[in-house]
């Protein structure tokens, strides 16, 4: 099989898997669960536009949570102020972009080393932590929305069909809607990434010098790159807003920040499978090791429970040990294995050689 | 005029602060090219240490200024030899697993101490400008601070051992080549880094109190103070500490506390647009 059939055989797998999990989940599943998943469906959108960015582009933004907050506070505030969802829809989506457009002008234009720019784009995460956080008084207010600071903001009014304020969607709609929305940024990024643009970005991310000498101006598509991402994580937050009806400072933190880079080193870099894998899993992990915790219990079950301390040492491991991440390694043990019984096969049908002489 | 006065000395205190906290991640950035993400981390548990010794009957000057920078010394070349020395020349990797290990002691922290703040008072009482009074233990910062700075000045100029450093960092083949053991150095280079922070992370813990996340609080201010100051590791770090020290003051005096710490951060975003190799790339470039 060559490798462009299986490309399209990998692709239509994702896509009978992701519409049965579309359209099965909540028939076989209770309601909690779904809920549970829709959690995960919409982070996994989060984990994508790191992995276009950071993945494929080579930007390593240790802030994809600030667009990700920007997003979700976005909907919140013109929610309050409008009523009706499709324009706050919008706005979440768009803004995060603007603003990634503003940041980004900034660092690609003054050409910042990547080093630098994971930690501009950190200490712009925390202006924004300690900015929001900062604004619990009843002065702060965008229209008729109040910040409400470190109270976060509770309440928010979740999303209608467009165009009729009173047809609100419900949970199981919001399944709906956070899987389709997965599966369309899937395979638009899938789509992207074989285009010219998508080879484009690749071909910066391998070598900057050479893709400019070859006349693509990087600091431009860097930038289309990064707005998009900025556009994805928007969209997660939005969503998010929508799924707990409230929106909290906390989604500008480091914590946040961290969970989105170590899900893409978990599931691995250069794909757009392995990052969904990644938050997925990781997730599931620290859902099930912070949900049972009898009271009393051992010292070692309460640090199991302790979720820094575990993504922290899942962090280390993956950088030290596995730091092409789980897909990219599966899939080299796999050709391995392949190659190998090729080889035993090309060497069983190799002629012996002749004995009698 | 006691305004002026006790507006000058809050700005110094906060340019002191601000170099204070920095200073041993420049030398680990500045010297190695290790970006260590878990340096908020490191002063958080030099405030730690300083607290636990305190509240074990120890004097709370010798546990701010020898016990803490020992302790945390010891844990940087721990570390260094775990997990840093597999990772040089992987910049990205060694800024990925420096934050893992942030998150590590956080938690281990917390699991710990438990997420409450602990506190010390502050020794030195206060003292008298006109009509203002304010903490003699400021005036204690500043000056730690200046014999800090002035003390790297001094090893690095004037001994053996940091003209063996210096030599290591600018091209470790040849050090080696005469019989340095590049290894070693950057042990000990990071274990000093380390060490400074535990003293800073101490001898703020009266002023802060500390919490198992207090890091986050310092480590933004550090990074962009040492990226805004470039490369070279004393003069990058004072003059960047002057800029967004004032700055910071200023903006504080002016409005809130928050709003300040913005002004410090969007300050440095804009400094670094203009100069991308901070201040040291274009200016004071022979210095040390």
């Amino acid at each position: 099989m060559n490798a462009r059939a299986l490309n399209l055989l990998g692709l239509g797998l994702v896509g009978i898997f992701g519409l049965a999990f579309l359209i099965l989940t909540p028939r076989v599943a209770e309601l909690d669960i779904v809920l549970e998943l829709t959690i995960y469906v919409i982070m996994a959108i989060l984990a994508l536009s790191l992995a276009l960015i950071w993945g494929y582009g080579g930007i390593l933004c240790f802030g994809q949570s600030a667009f990700f907050g920007l997003g979700a506070y976005t909907y919140a505030i013109a929610m309050f102020n409008i009523g009706e969802s499709t324009i706050p829809l919008l706005l979440a989506i768009l803004l995060p972009a603007a603003f990634a457009a503003l940041l980004g002008y900034f660092m690609f234009y003054g050409r910042i080393s990547d080093v630098y720019l994971g930690v501009i784009t950190l200490t712009v995460t925390l202006i924004l932590f300690n900015s929001v956080n900062s604004t619990a008084g009843p002065e702060f207010r965008i229209g008729v929305a109040r910040l409400g600071g470190f109270n976060g903001i509770p309440g928010i009014p979740p999303l209608n069909y467009p165009g009729n304020k009173a047809a609100v969607i419900d949970l199981e709609g919001m399944f709906h809607l956070s899987t389709a929305a997965l599966l369309a940024t899937y395979f638009g990024l899938r789509l992207l990434l074989a285009s010219r643009f998508g080879r484009i970005i690749v071909g910066i991310r391998e070598n900057e010098r050479r893709a400019e000498l070859l006349g693509y101006d990087p600091r431009a598509y860097k930038l289309a790159s990064f707005m998009i991402g900025g556009a994805l994580a928007g969209l997660a937050g939005c969503l998010f807003a929508n799924w707990g009806n409230f929106v909290s400072p906390t989604i500008f933190g480091l914590a946040q920040s961290a969970q989105i880079i170590i899900w893409v080193i978990v599931g691995g870099r250069g794909t757009l499978v392995g990052p969904i894998v990644g938050c997925i899993g990781i997730q599931w992990l620290s859902t099930a090791l912070g949900a049972n915790q009898p009271s009393g219990s051992l010292w070692w079950t309460k640090l199991l429970a302790n979720a820094p301390l575990i993504l922290g040492i899942i962090l280390i491991a993956f950088v030290l040990l596995v730091p092409k991440g789980l897909v990219p390694t599966l899939g080299d043990f796999g050709q391995w294995l392949l190659r190998r019984r090729k080889h035993r096969i090309a060497a069983s049908l190799k002629p012996k050689p002749a004995e009698e002489g | 005029m006691d305004l002026v006065v006790l507006l000058a000395i809050q700005v110094l205190y906060a340019v002191a602060s601000l170099a204070l906290i920095s200073v041993g991640l420049a030398i680990i950035f500045g010297m190695m090219r290790v970006i260590n993400l878990a340096h908020g981390e490191f002063l958080m548990l030099g405030g730690y240490a300083a607290i636990v010794a305190t509240s074990q009957g120890v004097s709370i000057w010798i546990s701010m200024l020898v016990i803490a920078p020992v302790v945390v010394g010891l844990i940087g070349i721990i570390v260094e030899r775990a997990i840093i020395r597999f990772l040089y020349g992987r910049m990205i990797d060694t800024m990925l697993a420096t934050w893992g290990l942030s998150l590590f002691l956080v938690g281990l922290t917390t699991a710990i101490f438990g997420n409450t703040t602990v506190g010390i008072s502050a020794p030195l009482g206060s003292f008298q400008i006109g009509a203002y009074r304010t903490s003699a233990y400021t005036l204690f910062v500043i000056a730690v601070a200046a014999v800090v700075l002035f003390g790297i000045f001094a090893v690095m100029r004037w001994t053996r051992l940091g003209l063996i450093a210096r030599g290591t960092m600018q091209n470790a083949n040849m050090a080696a080549a005469l019989g340095v053991n590049p290894p070693r150095v950057y042990a000990v280079t990071f274990g000093v880094g380390a060490a400074l922070s535990g003293l800073a992370g101490a001898v703020l813990a009266p002023v802060s109190g500390v919490f198992p996340t207090i890091g986050v609080a310092y480590v933004a201010k550090s990074f962009i103070t040492v990226i805004g100051g470039g490369a070279a590791i004393l003069s990058g770090t004072v003059s960047a500490s002057a800029l967004f020290g004032t700055i910071n003051q200023i903006a504080t005096f002016a409005t809130t506390p928050v709003f300040g710490e913005v002004a410090l951060l969007a300050a440095a975003i804009v400094l670094i647009r203009l100069l991308p190799q901070g201040i040291t790339g274009r200016f004071f470039r022979r210095g040390l």
